[in-house]
């Protein structure tokens, strides 16, 4: 690595109004820590710098940075009586040539303008509108898949339910059966002080297979498999995928967002089944060491504490929160650009959006089933 | 500027797995050539030139570049090596979440120490340099059309005044005619910048009207360094094939002052 002899200005000494520049005029040098300033403070010095005689020719190297600093110093034009060794008479040239180098201004936008509230508000109707969109296009590919149905997509059908459902089994289990435990061990210490410890059953029971299996399945798979439908069709958009296909008249909304959609409300469902086990299980393991509750009491009180009705709406509940899932993933994906911010911002919102359309939706099924299945 | 060579690589083998890509390499640039590296695919060209790089370790062997061991040195040494040269990837590999401007102006700002005013000039006039306006600067890379893109990651290579430029497929998914003012582009730069260049290309007319050397990858070797003069004396079957052939006649007949010497009636096969 050379050493860069450090440029350097200095008013000569028998001639004040003459200034003479020596050493290497490159960009590695002149980024060294406090040259710039020091260069600028002899500038600065200089009473006349109009007037001013430059002498050039003892500097040994020069480049398109080192020229454009000198050339600012001079205000953008050659200054008279320049002295300067032909061998860097083109860098001057090349700029000389070129046209001023300044920016187009960017037009200033404030958060609050009218502009950029009407601009919110159109995004917000156009996603609105996309997914209605999405969900009418769904709807018409299902028909078709129905009408013929050995000619649809069996095997992308078939790999989402493998990579949604199976293997999210493992992460569901876990958090199900901590879950489970948690709310066992909470639960138990208040009942305890009522006497109330055969409740645990009922309170159990009622809060995993209503509500909690289902919610904690869907959180888990919006943050699993939502985050990665949402990646995998931006990144088939940056590399044209999705318009290859569009191209080989491989419609997306058959071949992509069906099969997901399907797929997500199959496996959902298998989800919830599953995860309520485990946070059974869970809260039945924690009985058992905090209130001495046995497994064969637990299991044979748990028919009479939750009526039937509560299982078909936890797995009615899984249909619904698999598919939204899946088509907020896919509306999402289907949106980002061709660049990487994009995708990145698709997809966090993608995972957000998801997680509260199934929060949402679950108000809604709470409201609607109000008073079914007590 | 040292005499010696600007690149050394002696003694490279490189595998995938059991696949033996090179075999006991050996090939030196001196400072000012235009070097096309050529060999039929899978013959190792990216290869070499990630290796020259530093972006894959070689399994034995040495890379210098400016008398600096690649896969040797500390990162400080590394990276004021880093700041000698430019590499224009095949597809650009701009940065896509920022704007052309910003693009060039990045190693620059990296300095941390040049004002932005100075910064944006310089970014600006590099842009100008490959034909780039100041209007079409704050695209960004989406925005802009194939040849743009190239031109703007060309300008990103030049952004740190290199004395190395690296360029993969330069002229590969342009036109010809945008091909051609690219080639010339590069000459002229290298003419302005006094570059050293190193290239990956396909295209025989690039080849013929920027090297002043060719570097041809063969079984595992460099089986031909020199001018395109020498290599095409050289009797190997792929330098037949590939200088020789239809294609390769076709573009040499197509630069006849340059190369008066190559259409010897004896050269044709």
């Amino acid at each position: 690595m050379p050493d860069y002899d450090p440029p350097d200005l200095h008013v000569d000494p028998n001639q004040p109004d003459a200034i003479i520049a020596t050493g290497a005029w490159q960009v590695h040098a002149l980024a060294t820590k406090e040259l710039l300033p020091k260069l600028n403070r002899v500038l600065e010095r200089l009473n006349d710098r109009d007037k001013a005689h430059w002498d050039m020719s003892g500097i040994t190297a020069l480049d398109h940075i080192g020229a454009q600093y000198l050339w600012d110093a001079w205000g953008k034009r050659r200054p008279p009586g320049l002295q300067l060794s032909p061998s860097h008479q083109k860098t001057f040239d090349r700029l000389e040539k070129t046209d001023n180098l300044t920016l187009p201004d960017e037009q200033e936008r404030s958060l609050l303008s009218w502009k950029s509230i009407t601009e919110k508000s159109d995004l917000i109707l156009d996603h609105f509108h996309g997914f209605i969109a999405l969900i009418g296009q769904l709807v018409l590919d299902t028909a078709q898949f129905i009408k013929k149905p050995l000619d649809g997509p069996w095997k992308e059908v078939s790999a989402s339910i493998y990579h949604a459902g199976f293997q999210a089994l493992g992460i569901t289990a876990l958090v199900g059966f901590l879950i489970g435990v948690v709310l066992s061990y909470l639960s138990a210490q208040q009942l305890h002080t009522f006497g109330g410890d055969i409740y645990l059953v009922n309170i159990l029971g009622m809060s995993i297979i209503r509500e909690l299996g289902p919610l904690l399945a869907a959180i888990l798979v919006a943050g699993r498999s939502g985050s990665s439908m949402t990646a995998q069709l931006g990144v088939m958009r940056v590399t044209e995928e999705l318009d290859a296909m569009l191209v080989m008249g491989m419609p997306h909304g058959f071949r992509l967002i069906m099969p997901k959609v399907l797929a997500l409300a199959i496996a959902m469902p298998l989800l919830v089944i599953w995860t309520d086990a485990m946070a059974l299980i869970g809260g039945m393991a924690a009985a058992l060491l905090e209130l001495n509750l046995s497994p064969t009491y637990f299991l044979y009180k748990l028919p009479d504490a939750v009526p039937l009705a509560n299982y078909w709406i936890g797995i009615g509940k899984g249909v619904v929160f698999g598919s939204l899932i899946a088509l907020v993933a896919c509306h999402f994906g289907l949106r980002i650009k061709a660049n990487t911010e994009s995708l990145g911002q698709g997809t966090t919102t993608s995972v957000v959006t998801a997680i509260t359309v199934v929060i949402l939706a679950d108000a809604v099924f709470a409201i609607v089933f109000n008073g079914v299945g007590f | 500027m040292e005499s010696t060579a600007v690149i050394d690589v002696e003694g490279l083998v490189s595998r995938f797995g059991n696949f033996v890509v090179h075999d006991n390499l050996n090939l030196a640039i001196a400072p000012g050539e235009i070097v096309s590296l050529v060999g039929g695919s899978g013959s190792g060209k990216t290869t070499l030139l990630r290796q020259i790089l530093g972006l894959e370790k070689p399994a034995a062997g040495c890379v210098r570049v400016f008398g600096e061991d690649i896969n040797g040195s500390d990162g400080k040494r590394l990276q004021q090596l880093r700041n000698r040269w430019g590499m224009l990837f095949q597809h650009g590999a701009l940065f896509s979440a920022l704007s052309a401007i910003d693009n060039v102006a990045l190693p620059l700002r990296e300095l941390r120490t040049l004002p932005e005013a100075l910064v944006v000039e310089a970014a600006l006039l590099k842009l100008q340099m490959v034909g780039i306006n100041a209007a079409q600067a704050l695209n960004m890379p989406a925005d802009l059309s194939g040849g743009m893109v190239k031109r703007v990651a060309l300008a990103r290579a030049l952004a740190l005044e290199p004395e190395l430029l690296f360029l993969d497929e330069p002229t590969a998914g342009l036109d010809p005619s945008l091909s051609d003012t690219f080639v010339e582009l590069i000459a002229a730069l290298h003419q302005e910048m006094s570059l050293t260049v190193v290239m990956v290309t396909h295209d025989l007319d690039t080849i013929y009207a920027l090297s002043t050397k060719i570097a041809v990858l063969a079984d595992k070797h460099v089986i031909a360094y020199g001018t395109p003069e020498e290599v095409l004396e050289v009797e190997h079957p792929f330098i037949k094939e590939f200088f020789l052939g239809e294609r390769g006649k076709r573009a040499m007949a197509a630069m006849p002052t340059a190369h008066d010497s190559l259409n010897k009636p004896d050269m044709k096969i």
